[in-house]
């Protein structure tokens, strides 16, 4: 529990705003004095029997703490909030843009002021439908809005706008392959349910702790809610399985699924109980997981210290509470402990009707849903790539769409992907640009892989234009006459090149002469340095090799 | 017999006669039906949006000089009555506006210069809106509530806010943390409420019209208790946006007016489709002013075979006898224009009022989580977040208000839930079931508005059991979400001149137009009906 005091007091400036209109532009700073703990959000869901895949959870841990864990099996349960990349926020008309200026984008609606009301945004269903059929969800063809209540600065209307009994869409799942260098294969998780919900304010504490502000640019920006059966057993499924909702969501357009800007928040819950029993352990709760690898070493983490009181006989000291992960000293500690279950006195939303969804109207968003990535991993593990591969190429749309077209343009498959995995990877994460940023179509990529493959140019020369064509377009065959860099691939001209560059170092050839076969390298490079890169070097290799042995 | 009613007083010391007595169309001894009375006739009360409009055209009157006699009424009577928590400084330049408007020879809206009251929760820009509590003291909102917009662009002037019950809860208006209202008809008793101050306002003709809101009868019981006009519209047809939520499942904004037919026009004006209220409904909303003919215009029998259902239910026990006997009148009134009266059941009435305390209370709890103290609106200093809001709330709502919330939050608590707030929504279910059944037997159902006439002040201040009571007439309604008029009927004995009765008269969904219909004729008809309340003391 916090006990930052707040002392100082900012005077109320919305009451002196003209219109609601004006609201959306002016600026203005919300204050508070106090400073608290977040009450917790969560919603608590029945465990089910767990599935039984059984994946021992990796450790690096002495071989004593292999011990221990081997007699115990995690249970891992995720609660991911996804927020939505709709033009507007959830229930008013407010522009939904992360990064503004605080309070610029606010409204009568989101503040919660006196006789506003909220209005659904329609992109909010289409988006839950969208993300509810993904995940091979049943959707509720009528569900409801319900208030979830409890009070906090940062939450203007004493309640939330959620889903609590009837969510858009539940009972679905998740595939997901584990890489290999965590063990590969192939996993389903169970997807509880997806339901809507707006997201709260921001509460920005002073320097001094003195006192804390509220900004509500965030209140009100639509949420999807996704629980997951408790199937996950190590920090690397459920790293697997939120990096899954990541694709997913970034495929479906629904979410840009940044956990940095807290667009995809997870928050875990973890059991362990000793295998062979049935019942599920005490859970505890983990907060504040940044990233994919925090999650999976936090969670290890969380895993270890309860097998360790377990292995102590102190498991009575595994309760039920809320830790925050601290990536800086990779360990959690505890933030609250947990009092009996929060009743947050849900009931129907009286403000907003039912949400109807037509059968038509679900048909036809089904009918938009892109390839997604299990379906491309599976594709790809069918044209004969490998997993490393498969699961390079899938992992964003783009890449994956940019792949399709070239292979679409007649590359061969494994030289296509050989190409975006390493020289072009390694350029756009030089220059932090996305495939979408380069100038090199995947019709030219194409082009160039054709171009080397039937010996046209060399495989050195086509590293070369790549990253010419990647900075600045053009054409294969353009820039291959631009720059006369036809491979050579007559003999005699080879020939009289080797010839020269064996005249020009007898000290060299006396040395290969006497057994220091090694030269040969030497005198192939002096030959395609002398040829500007363009001579064919099987056809080299093989005049060069004559030459040298040749006795004059 | 009509045997209490009372010879109606004139308020002749003010400038105002013209709006309620002067240009008798017609008398309505001569053409009017016959009727149960044979009291000495007057004529007939005249709508004062149309009297406004036809002064207006004519060049007969200016609405700056409208304005000015009802701002000057309001200086006179407010001491007495406190009706008003803030009386406009615009109101006078709205009026020269329109004005100018004439003298340029624009067209005027239906409602131009008309002088219109609005219940304080109801948001007027840049004007107080506190819905009468300390909480909101001094806040202004930034923006016109929908049927605010509406009256505006139409030519209406609001002329001020009116005191309440905080929040629209409680039944005498003496729950307002400001002011406690009096009732124009005895100074010493309560206008009603929630919409108490609204009531008594047109009651008075501070205003000629005015809004109020209706969550259990908060427009009608005070409409009867001050001898005008109340109609709650059909759950959906205003808007709701800007009408502070008490509870948001049966909040409606509703209408005093004089007569039906100003009741009616500015029902007409403030209705239809909102796309800021999804509750809002997209039903068309028809052309009212053509049913208020001209009492000439009648037929001799101008209801005829309109079917009347009497509710058995409401004229039982606990009812006062003057009350039962002035509706048994009203429907021997209606009998006598035509129409066809018989008795019936709902089962399910005396379910209503425990159902609706539950559910607004739930409801209500849920909306005020809103005034924490953080953002707009009172706030106490403290050194800790649970501190804030403990002391703002804490000061800054009244005992009545928390007294609600803690019930309704009660009444949401986990384990409490399905027995409460669920066990009560099936209850509504069967309500509006019987409703349903009894309007396809019925045209309109008829019953009081209030088992008794006005309370006196502090009355049922410490039994709020009794006041609660009150309601019963009225919750069911809301629970079912029908259109209801409250329309003066006659008047018992109490106070100097005696106390004013309201027949409720209750329409199927979206049938205002029946409602005002049948509403406007039995008014014209009735005799000796101009429920003017006597002159002030301190006016006289
Ligand atoms: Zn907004």
């Amino acid at each position: 529990m916090s006990t930052a005091l707040l002392r100082t007091i900012q005077p109320n400036h919305f009451t002196l705003l003209g219109t609601a209109l004006l609201r959306r532009t002016s600026r203005s700073n919300i204050s508070v004095r106090c400073s608290g703990s977040q009450a917790t959000t969560t919603t608590t869901h029945e465990a089910k029997q767990p599935s039984q895949s059984r994946v021992a959870p990796k450790n690096h841990g002495s071989n004593k703490l292999d011990e221990i864990l081997r007699d115990y099996e995690a249970v891992i349960g995720i609660e991911t909030h996804v927020q939505l990349s709709t033009f507007t926020k959830a229930f008013c008309s407010c522009p939904n843009n992360y990064g503004s200026e605080p309070n610029t984008s606010i409204c009568p609606v989101c503040m919660g002021l006196p006789g506003a009301l909220p209005v659904l945004n329609s992109k909010v269903v289409e988006f839950g439908v969208r993300l509810g059929l993904a995940l091979n969800c049943g959707l509720s063809l009528s569900s409801k809005f319900d208030r979830k209540q409890y009070f906090y600065p940062d939450l203007p209307k004493g309640y939330q706008i959620s889903q609590f009994d009837i969510p858009i869409a539940s009972g679905g799942y998740v595939d997901v392959d584990i890489p290999l260098e965590f063990g590969g294969g192939h996993k389903r998780f169970g997807v509880t349910r997806v339901h809507m919900e707006e997201d709260a304010g921001k509460l920005l504490h002073s320097d001094t702790g003195d006192y804390s502000q509220v900004d509500l640019n965030r209140a009100g920006v639509p949420l999807l809610e996704i629980v997951s059966e408790p199937d996950m057993r190590s920090g690397i499924e459920a790293a697997e399985y939120a990096a899954e909702m990541q694709r997913i969501v970034r495929y479906l357009g629904v979410s840009n699924g940044n956990m940095q800007e807290g667009s995809l928040r997870c928050d875990v819950n973890v059991s362990i109980r000793p295998i062979g029993q049935a019942e599920f352990g005490t859970k505890v709760e983990i907060k504040n997981l940044n990233a994919f690898s925090a999650m999976s070493r936090a969670i290890d983490f969380e895993i270890k210290r309860q097998a360790l009181l377990y292995n102590q006989g102190q498991e009575d000291q595994i309760v039920t509470e809320t830790r925050l992960w601290e990536e800086g000293a990779q360990k959690s500690v505890s933030m609250r402990k947990k009092e009996g279950l929060a009743d947050y006195r849900y009931f129907p939303e009286p403000d907003l009707p039912e949400v109807i969804l037509t059968q038509d109207y679900v048909d036809s968003i089904r009918a938009t849903l892109p390839e997604l990535p299990e379906a491309k991993r599976r594709r790809y593990e069918a044209m004969g790539l490998g997993m490393q591969d498969v699961l390079f190429l899938a992992n964003e749309a783009s890449v994956a769409d940019y792949f399709d077209a070239v292979i679409g343009e007649g590359a061969e498959v494994k030289l296509a992907a050989n190409w975006l995995m390493s020289d072009i990877a390694a350029y756009l994460k030089n220059e932090e640009l996305s495939i979408n940023d380069v100038k090199l179509t995947p019709k030219e990529l194409a082009a160039l892989i054709a171009a080397i493959k039937d010996g046209t140019i060399s495989g050195k020369i086509g590293k070369q234009i790549l990253f010419e064509l990647l900075a600045k377009g053009g054409t294969v065959q353009g820039m291959i006459k631009a720059k006369n860099l036809v491979q050579i691939t007559d003999p005699a001209e080879i020939e009289k090149m080797v010839l020269k560059v064996i005249a020009e170092n007898p000290k060299q050839l006396e040395q290969y002469r006497n057994g220091k076969t090694k030269l040969q390298g030497y005198f192939a490079g002096e030959v395609m340095k002398m040829s500007k890169g363009k001579a064919n070097p099987p056809l080299l290799n093989k005049i060069l090799v004559e030459k040298l042995n040749a006795k004059d | 017999m009509l045997s209490t009613l009372q010879p109606p007083r004139s308020l002749s010391l003010l400038p105002l006669r013209r709006f309620h007595c002067s240009k008798t169309i017609v008398s309505a001894a001569s053409s009017s039906p016959a009727t149960t009375s044979d009291a000495a006739s007057v004529s007939p009360p005249q709508s004062q949006i149309l009297t406004t409009r036809r002064s207006l055209l004519s060049g007969e009157t200016t609405a700056s000089e409208i304005a000015k006699s009802y701002l000057s009424r309001i200086r006179l009577t407010e001491p007495q009555l406190k009706c008003f928590l803030h009386v406009s400084e615009n109101a006078l330049k709205d009026a020269e506006e329109i004005d100018q408007r004439i003298a340029r020879g624009e067209e005027l809206g239906p409602l131009a210069g008309v002088i219109i009251g609005v219940k304080d929760n109801i948001c007027t820009e840049g004007m107080p809106s506190t819905a009468a509590s300390r909480i909101l003291e001094h806040y202004r909102p930034p923006f016109d509530a929908t049927a605010v917009k509406k009256i505006k662009e139409l030519g209406g002037i609001v002329v001020g806010k009116t005191n309440m019950d905080e929040f629209g809860m409680g039944s005498t208006t003496e729950a307002s943390a400001f002011q406690v209202t009096a009732n124009p008809w005895d100074l010493t008793r309560v206008p009603g409420g929630s919409s108490g101050g609204s009531a008594a306002a047109v009651a008075a003709r501070q205003c000629m019209v005015s809004l109020g809101s209706d969550t259990g009868g908060s427009v009608r019981q005070p409409a009867s208790f001050c001898g005008v006009v109340g109609l709650k519209p059909t759950y959906g047809r205003v808007s709701r946006f800007g009408l502070m939520a008490y509870a948001s499942s049966l909040d409606v904004i509703g209408c005093f007016g004089s007569t039906v037919a100003d009741a009616g026009m500015l029902l007409h004006a403030i209705s239809g489709y909102d796309r800021f209220d999804s509750t809002s409904s997209k039903q068309d909303v028809p052309e009212f002013e053509s049913q208020f003919l001209s009492v000439d215009r009648f037929e001799s029998k101008p209801l005829k075979g309109v079917k009347v259902g009497v509710i058995r239910e409401t004229l039982e026990e606990g009812v006062d006898s003057g009350v039962r006997s002035a509706t048994q009148e009203a429907a021997s009134h209606l009998e006598a224009l035509g129409c066809v009266l018989t008795e019936v059941s709902l089962p399910s009435f005396s379910l209503g009022l425990p159902a609706y305390y539950v559910i607004a209370s739930s409801e209500s709890s849920s909306n005020l989580s809103r005034y924490d103290g953080v953002r707009y609106g009172n706030q106490v200093m403290a050194d800790e977040l649970n501190k804030l809001y403990e002391c703002s709330r804490g000061e800054g709502f009244g005992g009545e208000v928390k007294m609600r919330i803690l019930m309704g939050t009660y009444a949401l608590s986990a384990g409490y839930y399905d027995a409460y707030y669920k066990r009560a929504q099936q209850v509504r279910t069967l309500i509006r079931k019987d409703f349903k059944a009894a309007l396809e037997q019925n045209d309109i159902l008829i019953s009081p508005a209030a088992p008794s006439a006005a309370y006196k002040i502090g009355e049922k201040k410490n039994d709020p059991l009794a006041m609660y009571a009150g309601d019963i007439m009225t919750v069911n309604v809301n629970l079912a979400g029908l259109p209801a008029i409250v329309l003066p009927c006659g008047l018992v004995e109490g106070g100097p001149s005696g106390l004013p009765v309201g027949l409720q008269m209750i329409g199927a969904v979206f049938d205002e137009e029946k409602l005002l219909k049948v509403g406007h004729i039995f008014e014209q008809t009735l005799k000796g009906s101009s429920f003017l309340p006597p002159l002030l003391p301190n006016v006289a």
